[in-house]
């Protein structure tokens, strides 16, 4: 490639033009996230804390523990990550392709009418209308308005593959372009088996566990993943460590991580060959794993220092590190000797948490973190808030992890002992759920921060000030 | 923004894209088509695999007749499946499992929560059976044979801790009403026979429509029947019995 004056210049403008037409649809997905990180924030302490204090909001049947639970989990997934996800999706295949966002105004009508649809699925949870069933509680007309505003996202997504204006695809591309046919196939064919009339008995459950595992699976990890293989390279200046090792990463993780919910009902009433299956899968999961942590790690050695001065770099490798923990935790917890105990426990809980918070929420946050002050023109208002909400978060997960998956492995003890009576497991969890609520606040400290330092930045954008802030410098002699 | 400045996220705004990659990646992996054609097979063929037959040999289970004459399992009440909607809507799903664990992996045999693992032909004529992934609180798939009486349900229900000390399940007051005792001629139906200490003085407490539903279905919580040598249970019987 040509690297002369004109070129660069060119390049230059390239970009700017991309930015643009990127601006409105990515801004309004990841403002709306960070409203709906903080909506789900509320939701996740007030559970969090009826858990060990179940006089706490117990007069009314909307803030029920089973009701606000669900609540919790519908606004992250599909409020926070899922609209912030699409906001990195979009931005980062149309930088790596080299064009321009197409589809824009569909894009923004989608970002309201998706708003909309949250709001009105998590209204309906709380006012009695949930299916209880994990990960899909949305009664079915939400879940129809957002299968089919899925679509347009992919329509986005793929037209914008299809148009590139690049001679090499980069790994980010196949993970992004992967994620937008997987997930409304996902979505789409999980929802109408589930409430419509084609599963019942227990197909319903594998459903289930093939739908919800997946999420994680085949929608947020490979945003995730694109993130990664993106900024790391990015913020380094290298690149990534082995195109080889990123393409057995991509086709071992399509051909295995598809196959591994059903380690969610081991033991469990279903025909024993759909777990055996289940923990194969598992199993095979070693293999993308280790392949993208060798790939990313490699990509670092030597540049560790640069965790001290970057925010993106610092948020995404804690959770490139994350997905490399969890995915290891998660094969080993498939195991039939390790699941006789954490099954039904909060070890599971941790668990949960360690991939959509460790490694997926702290991925988006470091990608909002590039992306956002290139949009808006804008930098960071205060390097020592965007440590603040570095440590929060990071030790709040920390926390949480730690506590839980001590307290649910203990518990998961106590159960398969029929000597110990029920309730003394139930105490006994109890210091563990006090930590959890403690950890909990902590996170919310930082998520108050980020959207304090998203909120001003974004005000700064709409009235037009602030546009000679130098950018922040984290650690160092700043 | 400025183009001299070095800034700690990396450089900008020259920072350019595409050109990460320095070796040339193989072919295949440049055509659109052919990566859609491989992701989409990949999760059709884990559908296949994980719902749709699975689906289809679950759902050719049939009821079967008991030794003592009746069908199992048997259809629940009307009033039994209103509760289940109010369990579901209220969530119990989230603290309460509702299945068995096979002999020899967990306590729940020696638990005493059945008398034999769960298979699939129990929930054969469920629409949307509640599983569950939690035991914050003890497996409920035979708690109707394990804790037959109702007045004991809307005693724990009201507040746990009458019932079960330590507990830490909510309590659930909006499934009851209070009632003024004077006027009434007669006791109100589904009252509730509450201890001295924690009556509501001079008030029946009455448990509302969906409590008296809620309480129906977990009374018809009992899959502890001994199935049939030959009877078609969804699975392998070495599985349960091992």
């Amino acid at each position: 490639m040509g690297d002369s004056e004109t070129d660069l210049e060119r390049d230059a403008q390239s970009r700017k033009a991309i930015d643009a037409s990127a601006r409105l649809p990515v801004v309004f997905m990841m403002a709306s996230g960070v409203f709906w990180l903080l909506f789900g924030t509320v939701l996740a302490f007030i559970a969090s804390f009826k858990l060990h204090s179940p006089w706490f909001l117990a007069d009314q049947a909307w803030l029920t523990f089973g009701r606000v639970r669900p609540a919790h989990l519908n606004t992250m997934i599909y409020g926070w990550a899922s609209m912030t996800g699409i906001g990195v999706l979009l931005w980062l295949q149309a930088r790596l392709s080299r064009v321009r966002v197409p589809l824009r105004k569909s894009l923004i009508a989608v970002g309201v009418v998706w708003n909309f649809a949250v709001l009105a699925g998590t209204v309906a949870i709380l006012a009695g209308g949930s299916t209880s069933v994990e990960w899909l509680e949305f009664p079915p007309w939400v879940a129809a308005i957002l299968g089919a505003l899925f679509v347009v996202v992919m329509a986005a997504s793929v037209l914008t593959f299809v148009r590139r204006n690049v001679e090499h695809v980069y790994v980010s591309q196949w993970y992004l372009f992967g994620a937008v046919f997987w997930f409304p196939f996902l979505y789409i064919a999980g929802n109408l088996v589930i409430h419509g009339t084609g599963a019942s008995g227990v197909a319903e459950a594998t459903a289930n566990w093939w739908y919800a595992h997946n999420v994680l699976g085949i929608w947020f990890t490979p945003i995730g993943l694109a993130a990664a293989y993106y900024f790391i390279p990015k913020v380094i200046g290298r690149p990534i460590h082995s195109y080889y090792l990123s393409l057995l990463g991509f086709w071992t993780l399509a051909l295995f991580y598809n196959w591994a919910g059903t380690h969610h009902l081991i033991g469990g009433p279903i025909p024993l060959w759909v777990q055996t299956v289940g923990i194969v899968a598992s199993m095979m999961m070693f293999i993308p794993v280790i392949t993208v942590a060798i790939n990313h790690h490699m990509t670092m050695v030597g540049h560790f220092d640069k965790l001290e001065y970057s925010p993106t770099l610092r948020f995404i490798v804690f959770g490139a590190m994350s997905y490399t923990l969890v995915s290891v935790q998660g094969s080993l917890t498939a195991l039939r000797v390790v699941n006789e105990t954490t099954h039904f426990t909060h070890y599971t809980i941790a668990h949960a948490h360690l991939g959509m918070y460790a490694f997926v929420t702290m991925v988006l946050f470091g990608s909002m973190y590039y992306i956002l002050p290139r949009l808006t023109g804008r930098e960071w208002s205060s390097g020592p808030l965007i440590r603040a909400h570095f440590w929060t978060t990071g030790l709040g997960m920390v926390l949480y992890w730690v506590g839980l998956t001590i307290g649910g492995w203990i518990q998961g003890q106590m159960l398969k002992n029929p000597d110990i009576a029920f309730i003394e497991i139930v105490q006994t969890t109890l210091p563990y759920l006090w930590s959890r609520s403690f950890a909990a606040a902590l996170m919310s400290v930082g998520h108050f921060i980020f959207a304090y330092l998203v909120g001003r930045m974004l005000y700064e954008w709409a009235t037009d000030r602030g546009k000679d802030r130098l950018p922040p410098m984290l650690g160092g002699d700043q | 923004m400025s183009d001299t400045r070095s800034h700690p996220d990396g450089p900008r705004p020259d920072d350019d894209d595409g050109r990460q990659v320095w070796l040339t990646p193989p072919e295949s992996m440049q055509h659109s088509l052919f990566i859609a054609a491989g992701v989409l097979a990949t999760v059709i063929a884990s559908y296949v695999g994980l719902v749709a037959i699975p689906n289809w040999q679950v759902n050719r289970l049939e009821p079967v007749m008991l030794d003592n004459g009746e069908t199992y399992p048997a259809e629940r009440s009307e009033l039994a499946q209103k509760g289940k909607d109010v369990y579901i809507d209220l969530g119990c799903v989230y603290c309460h499992s509702q299945q068995v664990r096979q002999n020899d992996f967990g306590g729940d045999l020696s638990r005493g929560w059945g008398m034999r693992s769960s298979v699939p032909l129990d929930y054969t004529r469920e629409e949307t059976p509640v599983l569950g992934t939690m035991r914050t609180g003890p497996d409920l798939r035979n708690i109707g044979g394990r804790q037959p009486s109702r007045q004991w349900h809307y005693l724990h229900l009201y507040n746990p801790r009458i019932t079960s000390p330590g507990s830490t399940m909510p309590p659930f007051r909006f499934l009851f009403d209070t009632v003024p005792i004077e006027g009434r001629t007669n006791v109100p139906v589904g009252r509730v026979d509450m201890p001295e200490e924690h009556s509501v003085p001079g008030h029946y407490v009455v448990a509302t429509d969906r409590a008296r539903a809620l309480v129906e279905y977990l009374l018809s919580l009992d899959h502890d029947q001994t199935l049939p040598e030959n009877a078609n249970r969804g699975t392998d019987p070495e599985q349960v019995d091992r």
